[in-house]
């Protein structure tokens, strides 16, 4: 089966690599460029602990062919901290108790991070609706919905 | 049983927090410090790990959930390029390792040789040098199967003439495994048969899985040169996994001064990350023939379908009472559906766990309780959700046969509740069956619970929308818990008693580094660990640092589940920084030239009596350690302790929970949900929050939505996302919490432990609720999970479906 | 969760693709937005040599009214149809349906042509197609043709489609005034396909009564169905609590649901006659400016 070689801007860096056509971008992202913020949680497209920034739209990067990011530029969970300062979105989950194991919390943030950027002040029933593809087994939600409305309130 | 009883008073600080924020000690709200890596992405779990020369392994699973394997054909996986191996029973039966012992001193398959024994098990595994080649491996690998009979109804499996599973075990006849009992029979016989009102009720807590996010996994790497095995592991209990691993293949060459197991970050445990995975032992073996490191991560499929399950208790209940409600005596028989292994991770002398807290907040003169486990075809187990040991199996019934007698009886649900609440003054509190409970104040959380929630003006609103006849229903639930353990006298795991530990190092700049025996998969030790030790030695809880996880380093634990590590490590990080405290004190009195007597503390500085002036800080006292400390003392600042907690701890609480019931679809919608805990002193009151909205949450999962069944030829249903439903942030409402606080006695600084609380406590909560709002209608008990369908087919029969 | 291999042909324009599709029959996929296509691939259920994705060719997704249609690009996101003004003002059935696919991550890649080109009975657009009685355009070697909605779903995952024609467009015929429509779906949880959902589109003549009816049902058959015996019963009358419940009985009887963990047959027909009774509640709401 051919290879591809693909060029993939990530958090403003592009990198080119040769896949296979199957590969996941998830599994690009992780294993092949080493940022392993982003992470897998189920084989059925349902937990969204795979989320990433696909052009500007939150996607589950496990349902998404590194090969159909040829040309594209991704955000991942490494790309929300610049120069050194945490996105309010960061600093929001950490003053709200967002987390607690941390494994979903990549995928909430990105999610989180591009409702912001289209609804800069969401309801709360407007959270819970974008992060309903994202599943937590920890917080129970309530604190990730106080982390999101921190971020809004600093104007994320 | 009994437990020894020291009513010593604990140093339980009276009001919270009393250090400076700087110092945050206990009560503070202090922000995590786990927090930066996380939100950075920059956690460091099982999967995150690359090591040079890394391999990939896949397992080949069992699509039959009981059949002989006829062959197994690993021709055409060997030619797939990368594929460097298939690992088979056969293969680790030369190496005697293709069987282990379960915790709970049964046995399982690591891998088969001759049978499966369930759907999913694990058959072979490929070894290849990346997962998408492993993943093709195990497509190719090609298995004959011979189908048997299947056995899947626990009842059925004790029946005369059942297939008998355990065909391993020498002159094993039946399917059963073990009957336990506890309590006076023949009091407790008397007293039903002397009864006013008996209610009786089969109450069926099935199968479910705790689905971390995270699934399970480890990296294996065996260094063949220094005959050193590092296992990076998905554990909650790092140090038993290590003596395990070197009971179990110490034949073949694994010492356990050798073995280093390492927990990184995990994504979430709740209990279903404490046995040892046969994928775990593969790996380790692979490695160990290889001299490779060998990665193996499980689907979310596999996760759902081979390991940890919990619950799956068939109970027969019934409750005696007096005309005027006082409840006199509980009787209760299980049937334990263990699937094919007892591979539950149960302190060894209990193999139904903590059930016998059945008797829950009530003041029962009499009770008396049996499980009989059996085996079944289904992935062995069970791993307890969240719940201490089976404690929500044992809340749940005696939550719900609390409501039966209270529709029984035509009182209300609380005002029963109240009447038979264990007074506080009876603490410590000797249950009917044989635990001491160490405080309580179970009246105090429920008035707290009805006053938040405005219980009076519920029911006058249910009273007028039944008129109407609108669906709703309000459901309380008192529960009280029993974790943190445990005292060694009772409490092992494979004979390794369960106490916890902690070693603190003070350093010459006056920072701290303290480990832990236990492993944290969430619940932000790295935080309330540090405050512990802040509040005893005055140190800045940013200045210490919190270890866990690995073998080498921490000192010996049992790990962290059952709510255990607050009463056990917690209480080590206390007891070893009092050790220190006293040698700090020494070292004062040797400075400020005072007899120790004359000293007095304050968090963080010694002073002479009288002189406040005259003082040294810890940091100063922790530098002279290292530099000036008195001739014929030993240099340094440290401390380990090795606590055996002296009893267990009781957390409770007050839940009560008001739905709505849509006539047409059946659907319950959760209106509001108000959670009352109680887990004695509080170290951090945003993480004990957090604790409760997460346990809230992965109560009503259960209560709700969750569920895994088998079809009778052992299918199991519910193994993926798909079907088996993690509630959404949609789901779940908005929790509403509070707090009384009534510390333990016997504990070190009053905590009682409080992660699975809200675990517990919540289905019954739900299940009641959606009962009292068809109660008038005449339904006594539905089973959860509550699904629309249920309350449809109720809503049928009853005839108001719209 | 790793796909068997396969090849990957990024077309650029339709007719690549249409020659791709040629070229490879019955081994070749069209890849859109891949929400079912690859969660299918990746757990071997179904397999494909050649994947021939199509969400880069130009022109392939629009949301405009035009000659008396709503005209949709078949590679148009669900979560476009979501956000468009126009569809949320004159086709709130639309707007109903693309809310309740999978969930807000999905329905970023998720494309409406995939919904329905899936021939997937679980899946939320037929229904609502089917009760507002629209089209689709098939792109073949031997030109364009349209499909009208009640002829494009031929069994289970089946569809009219030919194996070298790619769905390209989608017509939704503008309503008349007095119309409205709403779809309603139950499911267990955000994110789960429906255990049961109706589709209803009324359009009321002056004096009140049904000039036409649209009823669609999903997850309730092998291919989403249209309760015509329900449709039919409709016309002419006036739309009461009376009209409407015979009506939704006569959905319920058209639905040949199979039992699966989101309920026994029984359930999952009555749950049609519940939601095809409030579907049309809120259609015949919405037709008389009520909400």
């Amino acid at each position: 089966m051919a290879t591809h070689s693909i060029k993939v801007t990530v958090n403003g860096t592009e990198h080119t690599a040769d896949v296979e056509s199957r590969l996941l971008l998830v599994h690009l992202l992780r294993d092949k460029l080493q940022l392993t913020g982003t992470h897998i949680g189920c084989d059925t497209t349902h937990c969204g602990a795979c989320t990433v920034i696909l052009d500007g739209e939150p996607v589950k990067s496990c349902t998404v062919l590194a090969v159909q990011a040829d040309g594209r530029q991704v955000m991942t969970v490494e790309g929300l901290e610049q120069n050194g300062a945490l996105h309010p979105i960061q600093e929001g989950f950490t003053q709200e108790h967002g987390l607690q194991c941390g494994f979903c919390t990549p995928g909430m943030m990105m999610t989180s991070y591009a409702l912001l950027a289209r609804n800069p002040k969401p309801s709360e029933l407007e959270i819970r609706e974008a992060i309903s593809g994202n599943l937590c087994r920890c917080t129970g939600y309530v604190n990730i919905v106080k982390s999101v409305q921190y971020a809004a309130a600093k104007g994320a | 049983m009994t437990t020894t009883a020291k009513p010593a008073a604990s140093d339980a600080p009276k009001t919270l927090p009393d250090t400076p924020p700087e110092v945050s000690g206990l009560g503070h709200s202090m922000k995590r410090k786990e927090d930066p890596r996380f939100i950075r992405g920059r956690g460091h779990y099982v999967d995150d790990i690359q090591l040079p020369g890394m391999l990939y392994m896949d397992i080949v699973r069992s699509p039959y959930a009981h059949a002989t394997i006829k062959s197994i054909n690993t021709d055409k996986a060997l030619k797939i390029p990368g594929v460097l191996a298939v690992i088979t029973g056969e293969t680790l039966a030369k190496f005697n390792l293709h069987w282990m012992p379960t915790l709970m001193s049964d046995t399982q398959m690591v891998l088969p040789t001759d049978r499966v024994m369930y759907q999913a098990q694990e058959v072979a595994a490929v070894i290849a040098t990346d997962r998408y080649t492993a993943a093709d491996g195990v497509d190719a690998v090609e298995v004959d199967y011979e189908q048997l009979p299947v056995v899947v109804d626990p009842f059925k499996a004790l029946e005369p003439g059942a297939p008998v599973l355990r065909t391993d075990k020498k002159d094993k006849k039946d399917n059963r495994i073990f009957h336990w009992e506890v309590g006076d029979k023949q009091g407790t016989d008397r007293a039903f048969s002397g009864a006013d009102v008996v209610v009786k009720q089969d109450i069926y807590i099935p199968r479910i899985h705790v689905a971390s996010i995270e699934t399970c996994g480890c990296v294996a790497d065996f260094d063949r040169v220094r005959g050193q095995l590092t296992v990076y592991m998905t554990t909650q209990a790092p140090h038993a996994i290590r003596t395990v691993f070197a009971l179990v293949a110490g034949h073949v060459g694994l010492s356990e001064e050798k073995i280093r197991i390492i927990s990184p970050d995990i994504g979430g445990g709740f209990g279903g990350k404490v046995p040892v995975y046969p994928g775990y032992v593969i790996a380790t073996a692979a490695s160990v023939v290889i001299g490779k490191p060998v990665k193996w991560i499980e689907d979310r499929m596999e996760n759902l379908q081979a390991d940890s399950f919990a619950r799956d208790y068939h109970i027969t209940a019934e409750v005696a009472a007096k005309k005027d409600g006082t409840m006199t005596a509980l009787r209760i028989k299980t049937l334990a559906d263990h699937g094919y292994a007892d591979a539950a991770a149960n302190p060894s002398k209990f193999p139904a766990g903590l059930f016998s807290i059945c008797t829950g907040s009530y003041d029962f003169k009499n009770a008396f309780a049996e499980v009989d486990g059996v085996y079944t075809n289904k992935p062995p187990g069970g791993i307890a959700y969240r719940c201490s040991f089976r404690v929500t199996e044992a809340v749940h019934t005696i939550e719900r046969m609390t409501d039966i007698l209270a529709h029984e009886l035509k009182v209300d649900p609380a005002d029963l509740r109240l009447k038979n609440f264990i007074a506080p003054e009876k603490f410590p509190y000797k249950s009917a069956l044989g635990w001491e409970y160490d405080s309580g104040n179970y009246s105090g959380a429920l008035r707290k619970a009805m006053d938040k929630i405005g219980y009076a003006a519920l029911r006058k609103e249910q009273a007028e929308k039944r008129k109407k006849g609108e669906l709703m229903g309000i459901g309380i639930s008192s529960f009280t818990e029993i974790v943190g353990a445990g005292p060694s006298k009772h409490f092992d795991i494979l004979g390794i008693k369960m106490f916890d530990s902690c070693e603190i190092r003070v350093h010459p700049t006056g920072k701290a580094t303290a480990r832990f025996g236990t492993k944290s998969q969430g619940q932000g030790h790295e935080t309330t660990y540090a405050q512990i030790v802040a509040e005893e030695l005055g140190i800045p809880a940013a200045h210490i640092e919190v270890e866990e996880g690995d073998t080498d380093t921490a000192p010996y634990g049992l790990g962290t589940y059952a709510s255990r590590s607050t009463p056990t490590a917690g209480a080590a990080g206390a007891m070893a920084a009092r050790k220190i405290r006293d040698k700090a004190r020494k070292i004062a009195a040797y400075l400020l030239e005072a007899s120790e007597a004359d000293l007095e503390w304050k968090p963080g500085r010694f002073s002479v009596k009288g002189s406040p002036d005259r003082g040294v800080t810890i940091q100063e006292i922790a530098f002279a350690a290292y530099t000036n400390h008195p001739q014929g003392m030993e240099a340094g600042l440290e401390a380990v302790s090795y606590y055996d907690p002296p009893n267990l701890t009781f957390p409770f609480g007050s839940y009560i929970c008001v739905v709505d019931i849509d006539r047409g679809t059946g659907a319950v919608k959760i209106r509001r949900f108000v959670a009352v805990d109680d887990c004695g002193t509080i170290i951090n009151p945003m993480i004990v929050e957090g604790q409760i909205h997460g346990g809230l949450t992965m109560g009503m999962a259960p209560a709700l939505l969750e569920e895994i069944s088998y079809d009778d030829q052992g299918n199991v249903q519910g193994g993926s996302f798909m079907d088996y439903l993690l509630p959404t942030a949609m789901e779940t409402p908005k929790w509403e919490t509070d707090k009384t606080v009534t510390p333990s006695p016997h504990h070190p600084f009053g905590a009682k432990g409080v992660g699975e609380s809200a675990t517990v406590g919540a289905p019954p909560a739900i299940a009641n609720a959606v009962v009292d709002a068809l109660a008038h209608l005449g339904v006594r008990h539905i089973d959860i999970p509550i699904t629309p369908e249920k309350v449809w087919r109720i809503l049928k029969e009853k005839g108001v479906a719209e | 969760m790793i796909p068997a291999p396969f090849d990957y042909h990024p077309a650029s324009s339709l007719g690549e693709a249409l020659t791709l599709l040629e070229r490879y029959g019955d081994d070749a996929k069209v890849l859109a937005g891949g929400q079912s296509l690859l969660p299918i691939l990746k757990l071997r259920l179904g397999r494909a040599g050649h994947l021939v994705d199509i969400s880069r060719i130009a022109g392939l997704d629009y949301i405009k009214e035009d000659g008396g249609f709503l005209k949709i690009g078949a590679a148009t996101r669900e979560a476009e149809l979501e956000r468009s003004d126009v569809v949320r003002k004159k086709y709130p059935i639309l707007d109903d349906t693309t809310a309740v696919i999978a969930d807000p991550l999905v329905r970023n890649r998720a494309t409406v042509g995939g919904n329905l080109a899936h021939g997937d009975p679980g899946n939320d657009h037929p229904a609502t197609m089917l009760a507002l009685g629209a089209q689709v355009v098939a792109s073949g070697p031997k030109g364009e043709r349209t499909i009208p909605i009640d002829k494009f779903f031929t069994g289970l995952f089946a569809t009219a489609l030919a194996p070298n024609e790619i769905l390209t467009e989608i017509r939704v015929p503008t309503p008349p005034a007095r119309s409205g429509g709403a779809y309603i779906k139950l499911e267990r949880k955000v994110g789960d396909y429906a255990t049961a959902g109706a589709a209803a589109q009324v359009t009321l003549s002056a004096s009140g009564e049904v000039e036409r009816a649209g009823i669609g049902l999903t997850n309730l058959g092998p291919t989403p169905i249209e309760a015509v015996e329900a449709e039919k019963y409709l016309k002419g009358k006036k739309p009461d609590d009376a009209a409407i419940s015979e009506a939704a009985k006569l959905a319920a009887k058209a639905a040949t649901p199979t039992a699966d963990r989101r309920g026994a047959v029984d359930y999952k027909r009555e749950m049609a006659r519940v939601l095809t009774a409030r579907a049309l509640k809120l259609a015949v709401q919405r037709a008389t400016g009520r909400a």
